[in-house]
């Protein structure tokens, strides 16, 4: 049998796919709509940013999904005709996903 | 000519798929669609990555602006599309056997979708809780 790394980036996929299916569309929610329209107050969204929890949640929020994205986007591009380039397409995703993952980390943490 | 034809003979077929292949049934382009939400989850991650990098001031006027209004609009159907189509796979994924009894799938897909609300609500409520409602 070949290696693969395929069951560790599909398992950051998958958890990334739960979180963004069951968090996202009320966070963006409140991010586009409530805060444009004046139902919650941006300021105060932001102090609520400041928090320890919230921090460690939004980590979560933003590290999983970013691999999904990556996992997902790397067969897509495939999928449109350039499946000839699945190592660079890879080092592309998986890279990017993992800068952002890092610049979360340090902001969250120092920020 | 000839040289060509033996060193062709080895190689791999490849059958070329034009890249148009997912418009030419709905199926298809249902699935491309649902690829595609990928792009809006990622780029809504990236979006609360920049977030990260402004002061308050900023902050406030991202938020307010009609540009993140109309890219939010614009998100949020893919990113709903993108949570009915994972949450509709998991009784395919998760099927759970009470001793000689199959959960019912129909069942995990309601706990799912039951939870999928809760957790919206939830932070609904306390965002407008905790960040005060001028007009509601």
């Amino acid at each position: 049998m070949t290696r693969s790394n395929e069951p560790a980036v599909w398992s950051l996929f998958s958890a990334g796919g739960v979180v963004a299916a069951f968090v996202f569309p009320a966070l963006m929610i409140v991010t586009g709509l409530a805060a444009f329209f004046g139902w919650v107050a941006p300021a105060e969204l932001y102090s609520v940013l400041q928090h320890p929890l919230t921090r460690v949640c939004l980590f979560v929020c933003i590290a999983l999904p970013l691999f999904h994205w990556a996992h997902r986007f790397r067969y897509t591009v495939a999928d449109l005709g350039l499946e000839g380039h699945d190592k660079l397409l890879s080092i592309v995703c998986y890279g990017l996903a993992s800068v952002g993952t890092l610049l979360a980390a340090v902001l969250l943490i120092f920020r | 000519m000839a040289v060509h034809a033996t060193h062709d003979l080895t190689r791999e077929y490849r059958r070329t798929v034009p890249s148009t292949w997912w418009l030419k049934r709905r199926t298809y382009f249902l699935f491309m669609l649902r690829e595609l939400t990928a792009l809006f989850v990622g780029g809504y991650a990236a979006f609360l990555l920049v977030l990260l990098l402004l002061d308050q001031a900023t902050f406030a006027s991202v938020l307010k602006s009609p540009v993140s209004l109309v890219l939010h609009l614009i998100a949020l159907p893919m990113v709903i599309y993108h949570s009915v189509t994972w949450i509709n796979l998991t009784p395919k994924v998760l099927v759970i056997w009470r001793g000689e009894e199959q959960v019912s799938p129909t069942l995990i897909l309601l706990v799912h979708y039951a939870a999928w609300g809760v957790i919206s609500l939830a932070i609904l409520g306390l965002a407008i809780w905790l960040c005060g409602g001028k007009t509601i």
